[in-house]
């Protein structure tokens, strides 16, 4: 299969950056080192080529009750220039992929916008088209994923960078919030969100402008590596990796974000969400840090301290910024508290852990 | 992207070099290696006594992205472990060949040298 490629592709070709697959996407996974564009992101600025994100528009009257039928989270009450952080979920209640759910601002062609995440496009784009027809709804999905670049400058310094090359009043903005306007000259939509935990900005441009784009916002390019160990610290979910549909089957209650299931909405998976709300989930997502020597990986065994199995790691790393080795995983409810000794089965060897309470770092 | 292959050095197509003096040998993962790696953040490796066969694995090096074992080039036995390596672990990137070493053996059979690529034969192989 051909892997697709982002409009940056050719000036990442000029760098020395690594390439991987992700979602079916060629990307840069490390530019430099992963320790160096993280530490950049969390000390200054960095920015990251995210065009392996979906970008699905919904528009029409209809738009907003279709949108709803199929995200969590309570579509209604987003204004125009607003956005919310949402699960897609089956009749099950089971997670499929997590997105942001964006009402553009006025003077924009489209109504909404969602970003499902790398490789999921093509399906959620036939998700919204099935459940139009079958509903008998008046709206338009189009799969815009390579109409749009999508550029995230993230750090403290973001705003001050971003600033000299836009004329959205960038301080105006607050999280969640999505503005059209200029970056460098070309006409984009700039929202208030991120990956990273830091202060920054996603820009979405036109594909044919992208390079434009990403070369006036001078800063440290980060790769998928970087991206990975700074959402980590966050205990920010990776689709695929702390839960999948069919491999790792979870509900939004398990994974840890089920305030953005809105019981008081109709949506696919609503009323199993709401039997799952009501007994509680039988396991959970958790921090975990390791006491011991090692790293913890996605797939490793989570056991008690006389070495019952509770659950596994989805994610884990050595945190760059902490120094400390951590983890997402999901153990079994009774040992979800925080500060639960636990061990992490690392190669054979069980390693010294406890869980606790994320995001890792405060931000 | 050029990767130093030190002349006096031999190594295994899996990336791990052996500097021999007489029966004694120093082991560690070359500069290419560390650079494939990235980061390295955890490095596992046996203890003084312990003995390794040629081709097998004898230990991990972690960096933040990838896990990857370390095969023993020769066969010998462990006289010494670069304890550095359990704190500073960055050695391996910064210094491959030199700080980040991290045995050195006894050699059990001084002829496997033989079977190891030299280092015209290790550079084909990267480049």
């Amino acid at each position: 299969m051909t892997l697709r490629s982002s409009p940056l592709s050719g000036s990442h070709a000029r760098t020395d950056a690594s390439l991987t697959d992700f979602g079916g996407w060629e990307m840069p996974v490390e530019f430099d080192s992963i320790r160096a564009e993280h530490e950049a992101v969390r000390e200054a600025v960095g920015k990251f080529d995210v065009s392996h994100m979906g970008q699905v528009t919904v528009s029409g009257p209809d738009a907003a009750a279709l949108t709803q039928r199929l995200t969590t989270n309570d579509v209604s009450a987003l204004d125009p220039g607003e956005a919310q952080y949402a699960a897609i979920t089956d009749a099950d209640g089971v997670m499929l992929d997590d997105t942001v759910v964006y009402r553009l601002p006025d003077g924009v062609d489209d109504d909404y916008l969602f970003v499902p995440n790398a490789g999921h496009d093509g399906e959620m784009t036939e998700r919204w088209l099935t459940e139009r027809d079958d509903r008998g709804l008046d709206a338009a999905v189009t799969n815009r994923t390579e109409e749009y670049a999508m550029i995230a400058v993230q750090g403290p310094e973001a705003p001050d960078l971003l600033a000299a090359e836009t004329d959205v009043a960038l301080g105006d903005l607050t999280r969640f919030e999505v503005v059209s306007g200029t970056v460098a000259g070309i006409e984009s939509l700039v929202a208030r969100t991120g990956y990273t935990g830091e202060r920054g900005f996603e820009v979405l441009c036109p594909w044919s402008s992208a390079e434009t784009v990403w070369g006036a916002l001078e800063c440290q390019s980060c790769g998928l590596g970087a991206r990975d160990t700074l959402r980590l610290e966050m205990g920010f979910l990776l689709s695929g990796q702390d839960f999948h549909p069919t491999e790792d089957p979870r509900t939004p209650y398990e994974a840890g974000i089920g305030w953005t299931v809105k019981l008081d909405t109709e949506f696919v998976g609503r009323d199993a969400l709401e039997a799952v709300e009501a007994e509680g989930p039988d396991e959970k997502l958790v921090g975990i840090e390791l006491i011991d020597r090692g790293v913890p990986r996605h797939g490793y065994e989570v056991t008690t301290p006389d070495g019952e199995p509770i659950g596994r790691v989805t994610s884990g790393t050595m945190s760059p910024t902490l120094g400390e080795p951590i983890a997402l995983g999901y153990v079994s409810v009774a040992h979800a508290e925080p500060d639960t000794a636990v061990r992490v089965v690392v190669r054979g060897e069980p390693k010294k852990a406890r869980t606790r309470s994320t995001p890792f770092l405060d931000r | 992207m050029s990767f130093d292959v030190p002349d006096d050095l031999r190594y295994l197509d899996t990336h791990e070099w052996v500097r021999a003096t007489d029966a004694t040998a120093e082991i560690g993962i070359s500069d290419f290696a560390q650079d494939e790696l990235g980061d390295v953040v955890f490095v596992e490796l046996p203890d003084e006594g312990a003995e390794l066969t040629a081709g097998e694995d004898f230990g991990v090096v972690e960096s933040i992205k990838a896990v990857s074992d370390v095969y023993a080039p020769v066969s010998g036995t462990v006289t010494a472990v670069n304890d550095r390596l359990r704190d500073e672990p960055e050695l391996l990137n910064e210094d491959p060949y030199g700080d980040g070493w991290m045995l050195e053996i006894d050699l059990t059979d001084e002829s496997e040298l033989d079977d190891l690529l030299s280092p015209a034969d290790y550079r084909d192989q990267i480049e």
